[in-house]
């Protein structure tokens, strides 16, 4: 697991992923249930499977949720930048649609609020034993559906709006990845200190 | 009960502060969160997300009504519907949050959250279930727009720098606390 580091200049080509594995179909699922509990379980210990939790979050009053999501992103962030460095993994960029990031995000918000979970903490909470989250889940199920009918129209009419493909915040900002990665890890440490500094909980 | 914990505003007569907080500290369950994503990326060359399970099973139970109808519609063309890494992840999320919270003597067992209950009545059994429906239908029709939720968007696509995952995630937390703010304030 030596992690050489390259000089940065050439920090902005992509390495190939030299140990790119062909995992089975059935290993993969077995991943996923391995990785399912243990991220299940983690949601749970975080109490962002709690209705109040989620919903103090978003009258800004208990700030739980920012904490755990900004660790997973400082502490991935930086390990996930150096293994892709070394080869060993391949990024997964989603393309940045200007247009359809932010009416999809306004929209899951709003669910977000009504529901009081989102996708995975919902089932988390059914795992701890909300049983409210089925109706969401169901919901989920339906809404999905629905995404799928208008999906053709979604993406000739308004996905092309903003398009920008897999853009990262690098490119955007002309600067080699390594830099832009620990800046903005100092950059989410430095709000997660004025967050642990200012609020209560 | 009204405004013993927040000096200035009152959100009706519940505050979120006045349930239990978190087991373990947020910043260790953050950190091993990142961990975790780091995994899941090397063994399954996969970020970690939730929504598209729910997609995969709207896929396969619209096979089975209709065929040939789901069959023609881009987003199932696109991503064929199966049981896949995706739903054994959502799944298993299930079983991993009953042993913690189980381990953890915090099994809740009720369909109103004490903090619904306390705001909406303990009668309100309907209205939660048609708020959590909707919110559902919501959530998973933004998610399948903005290409993510707030795992695939908010920690593996933010933690990957993208800058789509950052406007989604932002535009999540915008909708939500507008929402809440009308829901929950007073």
């Amino acid at each position: 697991m030596a992690t050489t580091m390259e000089p940065p200049t050439e920090s902005e080509s992509l390495p190939k992923s030299n140990s790119q594995m062909k995992v089975s179909p059935t290993k993969q699922l077995l991943l996923g249930v391995v990785f399912g509990v243990a991220f299940g379980f983690l949601l749970q210990k975080g109490g962002v499977a709690k209705f109040h939790v989620l919903i103090g979050q978003l009258l800004l009053i208990d700030f739980t949720v920012v904490k755990v999501m900004l660790s997973a992103v400082v502490v991935g962030s930086i390990g996930i930048h150096i293994m892709q460095r070394a080869g060993m993994v391949e990024l997964h960029i989603k393309p940045t649609r200007y247009a359809s990031n932010m009416i999809g995000g306004l929209l899951f918000g709003v669910g977000f609020a009504l529901a009081a979970y989102c996708p995975g903490t919902g089932a988390a909470a059914l795992g701890q034993g909300n049983f409210d989250a089925i109706a969401m889940i169901v919901g989920m199920v339906c809404g999905s559906y629905v995404f799928a009918e208008l999906s053709g129209r979604i993406a000739r009419h308004i996905d092309p709006i903003g398009a920008r493909g897999k853009l990262t915040l690098q490119e955007l900002l002309r600067m080699n990845a390594t830099s832009v990665t620990l800046a903005s890890a100092a950059v989410l440490v430095a709000v997660l200190t004025a967050i642990e500094i200012l609020t209560t909980r | 009960m009204l405004n013993v914990l927040g000096p200035r505003f009152v959100f009706a007569n519940v505050d979120p502060l006045q349930y239990s907080g978190s087991a373990w500290s947020p910043y260790i369950v953050g950190g091993l969160i990142g961990v975790l994503s780091m995994l899941t990326f090397y063994f399954s060359d996969k970020p970690l997300g939730a929504s598209t399970a729910y997609a995969r099973v709207a896929g396969m139970i619209g096979l089975q009504i209709s065929s040939k109808h789901t069959r023609s519609l881009k987003y199932f063309k696109d991503n064929p519907p199966k049981v896949g890494w995706e739903l054994m992840l959502v799944l298993a999320v299930i079983a991993g949050a009953f042993l913690a919270a189980w381990t953890g003597g915090e099994l809740t067992g009720q369909f109103l959250p004490a903090m619904w209950q306390d705001r909406f009545g303990t009668d309100s059994h309907v209205l939660r279930a048609l708020v959590a429906f909707t919110g559902g239908v919501l959530m998973a029709f933004g998610a399948r727009m903005a290409g993510g939720c707030t795992s695939g968007h908010g920690i593996s696509g933010t933690l990957q720098l993208a800058v789509g995952s950052w406007i989604s995630a932002m535009c999540f937390f915008i909708g939500g606390i507008i929402t809440a703010m009308l829901m929950y304030a007073t």
